[in-house]
């Protein structure tokens, strides 16, 4: 893979809903899903409900820090970070710290459609050009890859279920509407998730 | 008796606070030498405290207890997080925080973010207290510790300079 050279142009605006279907028709071992804020939020919650889901209702651009946390108490599991393209331009950093301390069992994925849809549209930094797969080699993951179509993002989501260091895939997104709204019940999705990972029981 | 960090850092211990974030501070830099001393704990630094903070929030969804350290102006960057994760969340992310801005401060702009701390606490209901003598530090952790964890609520300790000396100019 890491003759990969894509840049955010060359990868294929694919569909959000698809691609997050895509992703949870992978998980086979109980791995865990962070979803971040706002439509990549929801599509996570219209793809099927799974008790090793997170849906956040607020604090934008803690996905990937959360996931992290995640990842550091139960390292025999695989966790995703489902991000927005505006929510992780807020917390860059991040891609620093799961760098460098070598997250293995974390995978960030960056639903990116330049722009701040939920809110109307309004352009994000990626959308002028900010390239957040060359953000994340920059910021130490080596294995930071723009998804080229459909059938590629499948291989990469192969590639996360296997690789022991953190990895990082950006995909290029429409502006669909999202497939459904997450209920808004903190404490009863904070439990359920909890369960789900076997903390509680 | 022990100086007040490695009482803080043996009180964590002892509760079972095995990872520690942070974004460091002047006066909390022997407290983080002695956790960082300690292979109990997994201590590492963060580039905001606000991804301090979500770090700690996801370890304990996975079952693994945290603290998120930090000092006063950090703190200040934090309620937007704390409002609509920690607490709503019922997320006993635990917090303490150096004191500046008080006692002796020589920078302004630390006093003014300094008077937002405890209003800010006290406006999202997160349980506070603010360590002050070394005799009380040991008590005043481990039960802090315990009452957010079965209250599933964050809580912050602040660590005066009456009890730390502070930052001198």
């Amino acid at each position: 893979m890491r003759n990969e050279t894509l840049t955010r142009d060359q990868a294929k605006v694919m569909g959000r809903f698809e691609i997050t279907k895509a992703l949870v028709a992978k998980l086979h071992k109980d791995e865990a899903v962070i979803g971040g804020i706002g439509h990549t939020n929801w599509d996570l919650w219209a793809s099927g409900r799974r008790p090793q889901n997170f849906y956040m209702l607020g604090s934008m651009g803690l996905a990937v820090p959360i996931a992290m946390g995640v990842a550091i108490a139960q390292p025999g599991r695989k966790v995703f970070a489902l991000e927005g393209d505006g929510s992780v331009l807020m917390q860059l950093g991040a891609l620093a710290t799961v760098a460098n301390r070598a997250v293995g069992n974390l995978c960030i994925i960056i639903m990116d459609n330049g722009t701040y849809q939920i809110t109307g549209g309004q352009i994000t930094a990626t959308g002028q050009g900010a390239d957040i797969v060359a953000i994340a080699r920059g910021a130490g993951i080596v294995q930071a890859e723009w998804a080229r179509d459909e059938a590629h993002f499948a291989a990469l989501m192969d590639q996360a279920l296997v690789t022991n260091a953190p990895m990082l895939v950006g995909v290029r997104t429409d502006d669909q509407k999202p497939f459904g709204q997450t209920e808004r019940d903190p404490p009863q999705l904070r439990d359920r998730f909890m369960r789900g990972l076997g903390v509680k029981t | 008796m022990s100086v007040w960090w490695e009482i803080i850092r043996d009180t964590l211990k002892a509760s079972e606070v095995k990872l520690v974030t942070y974004v460091p501070d002047n006066v909390l830099n022997p407290l983080l030498k002695a956790i960082h001393g300690d292979d109990y704990f997994n201590a590492f630094v963060c580039t905001r405290e606000e991804e301090a903070v979500g770090i700690v929030a996801g370890a304990w969804m996975g079952g693994m207890r945290g603290v998120v350290m930090m000092q006063t102006s950090g703190f200040a960057t934090l309620p937007n997080v704390l409002a609509s994760l920690a607490v709503p969340y019922q997320i006993p992310v635990l917090m303490v925080v150096s004191e500046r801005g008080t006692l002796g401060e020589f920078n302004i702009g630390q006093a003014m973010v300094a008077r937002t701390m405890r209003p800010a606490l006290d406006a999202m209901g997160i349980e506070h207290h603010t360590l002050t003598r070394l005799d009380e530090v040991a008590f005043i952790v481990e039960r802090t510790v315990r009452q957010a964890v079965t209250t599933q609520q964050p809580a912050c300790l602040i660590l005066s300079p009456l009890l730390t000396g502070g930052k001198a100019p």
